[in-house]
């Protein structure tokens, strides 16, 4: 299952200048949609649909899920067709995309980067990273509080809950 | 009345040092989730679960409850000192709430919101503690068939009542149920749609789902107003809060009428949000003097808060009895004590006495807990409203990493709450509900064998669900709420097209 491409796909020409029609990510929602159906019809008569030797077999159920899905989504994918020339709904302005690009893909990188250097030192630069570049507040005050935070976490959760999380090679570098 | 003897041993268990405690922390926590935005009652309780999983069940359900509570009063603050609703039940507070606070009434609004809320709150435990118990033993009658059928209600009432268009409800819903069918089937031990990825053979995990939805994809969309938050601010004195109650009292038909519309919102599966805009919508009409809503009206505040309330509380009575959540918080704590090895439905009424009645009694205790701390520590809670997005936004992506590790020990979970992420924002752009996505997602197995185990007794006939007048009246109704969309729809084509005609 991979992120659907919707946000990626502007199309300036529909809705306001400046802004992101509704017609597009629509119309892709709705095809991811019908995707997954089928992916779960295809599935479903794999493991079989019918009724075996001991009851309904596996595919049984998923299959009128896969079915009323593959309806639904193929109704809006329709519908959204039959409009698209009226349709001049805004899914957001470029502006507001911009901002949440600026929170997505940071994001994304944390996650990567918690592969590889643990949570705990990829949380530091997160928060730092969002307090230097979007709160403009200064070293004296990021450091304390992006170091603070994940200190906190690995107090309550390896001292106190016994949870462990993931750590990469600094931790084991300072011996934790 | 074996229900008040039940209570009182209830009482004993609840009203312990430690139980107290709980009661406290859940509260305290409930009303940061609720106050922070990203973070809301479902996905709170979803991160903080596998932290309860070696406490007593009846302590963690304790706690686990009281952060519902305490979302729910929480839910308030944003919405009436800085016209943030922190939780969407809580938008319908805005409209008269922050008028009030812009008027310096901000005192006498918050006053107002959280006794609305307890009251809401006490009447839906005290229908819970009559009515539980006999929903329970009626239900022990259920087979199969009947299980089914209530289940089908709950999914049908959810497109015929939604006010998402219909086919974007059963999307979200047949996802739901689909991502639930993934992995091993309990049945067979056959393996379905994992297309060979070892990581899918455990199957998508809800709480997964619901941090993602909820957590991360509130996070992009709050990122998308590019927040700043300006509010008011509000201390409440014992002068106000007595002056308050003096005024509030009067609309007693107001708390009455929105209590008996949450209860019913949150049996049915409507949940909190339609009841709040119902209830307001509701005392706008009656009222004498509807112009005044909108502008700082008090009776605006009464009732979208004592019908949320009302709402979410009794959202718990269908979870309790049944095992069927009426709402996505409702869910998480099924799916919470699922994971305790406690099985919802009538049998947990026979079976754990202790914990139920323990659960009930702090369902009454929690929201006195929760009414003292909230009036008295408002300002505080206002201050934590002005640390910057920039500082909250980062930390709260780390708390809910954090909360998906810990469900598995898995950092493909944690892959799978970006994604979830995604699809929230998504969802909530493109208008697709995500409430029934959470709950067929949670539901889906127990949906899916008590399908097979009533085809089974009847040899694969659809007739076993109407074949006797119980299970027929549920499966009737249940279609009769699936086609009500459609009968506005025909109203609406039939309007259009005689409008055509007349234009012709």
């Amino acid at each position: 299952m991979s992120v659907e491409p919707s946000e990626s796909s502007a199309s300036g020409a529909d809705g306001s200048p400046g802004s992101l029609g509704m017609r597009w990510p629509e119309l892709l929602m709705a095809a991811f949609m019908l995707a997954v159906s089928l992916l779960v019809i295809i599935d479903s008569r794999r493991v079989g649909t019918d009724w075996g030797d001991d009851g309904p077999k596996s595919g049984y159920f998923p299959f009128y899920i896969g079915l009323m899905l593959a309806m639904a989504s193929g109704w809006i994918l329709v519908s959204q067709l039959r409009r698209w020339s009226r349709d001049t709904e805004v899914f957001a302005e470029h502006e507001q995309l911009r901002l949440v690009m600026a929170v997505f893909v940071p994001m994304v990188l944390y996650v990567v980067l918690i592969f590889g250097i643990g949570i705990y030192f990829s949380s530091a630069v997160l928060i730092g990273y969002f307090m230097l570049r979007h709160g403009r507040y200064r070293y004296a005050i990021t450091l304390p509080v992006a170091i603070g935070v994940p200190l906190f976490f690995y107090v309550v959760f390896e001292r106190w809950f016994l949870v462990m999380l993931p750590k990469g090679p600094i931790e084991t570098l300072l011996g934790l | 009345m074996e229900e008040l003897s039940n209570l009182a041993s209830g009482f004993s268990v609840a009203l312990t040092l430690p139980n107290l405690g709980y009661m406290l922390i859940g509260i305290t926590l409930g009303i940061l989730i609720g106050v922070l935005p990203g973070l809301g009652g479902a996905n709170g309780i979803a991160i903080l679960l596998p932290l309860t999983f070696s406490m007593n069940p009846t302590s963690a359900i304790i706690m686990l409850s009281c952060i519902y509570w305490g979302a729910l009063f929480g839910g308030a603050i944003t919405s009436i000192l800085f016209n943030i609703p922190g939780e969407p039940w809580s938008v319908a507070t805005t409209f008269d709430g922050f008028p009030m606070a812009q008027k310096q009434r901000a005192a006498q609004a918050l006053t107002a919101a959280f006794t609305s809320s307890f009251v809401g709150a006490i009447f839906a435990v005290a229908l819970i503690t009559f009515l539980a118990p006999l929903l329970a033993k009626f239900a022990l009658k259920f087979g199969p068939a009947e299980f089914f059928a209530v289940q089908l209600l709950t999914f049908c009432s959810f497109i015929g009542m939604s006010k998402e268009p219909p086919a974007k409800t059963i999307v979200s819903m047949m996802l739901g149920f689909a991502l639930a069918a993934v992995g091993m089937d309990m049945v067979t031990g056959q393996l379905r749609m994992t297309y060979d990825m070892p990581e899918l053979l455990k199957g998508f995990n809800f709480l997964i789902a619901v941090i993602g939805l909820f957590g991360i994809g509130e996070i992009l969309l709050t990122m998308e107003e590019g927040l700043s938050f300006k509010g008011k601010t509000a201390k409440i004195s014992p002068k106000v809060v007595w002056e308050t109650w003096g005024e509030i009292f009067k609309h007693w038909k107001t708390f009455l009428r929105s209590t008996a519309i949450g209860c019913w919102m949150g049996i049915t599966p409507g949940g909190a949000t339609p009841a709040s805009f119902m209830s307001y919508g509701m005392a706008r009409r009656l009222s004498k003097d509807p112009e005044s809503f909108g502008k700082g009206n008090i009776e605006g505040v009464i009732a979208p808060e004592t019908a949320a309330h009302a709402a979410g509380t009794a959202a718990l009575l269908p979870m309790l009895t049944l095992g069927i959540p009426g709402s996505p918080t409702a869910a998480v704590l099924l799916g919470g004590l699922l994971i305790w090895g406690l099985q919802p439905g009538p049998m947990l009424f026979v079976e754990q006495k202790d914990f139920v009645w323990g659960l009930i009694a702090s369902m009454y205790l929690g929201n006195i807990v929760g009414l003292i701390v909230v009036l008295t520590t408002v300002p505080w809670w206002a201050a934590i409203l002005r640390v910057p997005f920039s500082v909250i936004a980062p930390v709260i992506i780390v708390i809910c990493a954090i909360g998906a590790y810990t469900v598995n020990n898995s950092m493909f979970d944690v892959v799978m709450m970006m994604v979830f992420g995604v699809m929230g924002y998504l969802f909530k752009k493109l208008r697709y509900p995500l409430a029934p996505l959470v709950l067929a997602l949670v539901l889906g197995d127990m949906a899916e064998t008590s399908f097979r185990q009533s085809m089974l007794l009847s040899q694969g006939s659809m007739a076993i669900f109407w074949s006797n007048p119980l299970v027929g009246s549920l499966t009737f109704v249940a279609i009769a709420l699936l086609v009500w969309p459609l009968w506005g729809a025909a109203k609406n084509l039939a309007r259009a097209s005689e409008a055509r005609a007349e234009a012709a």
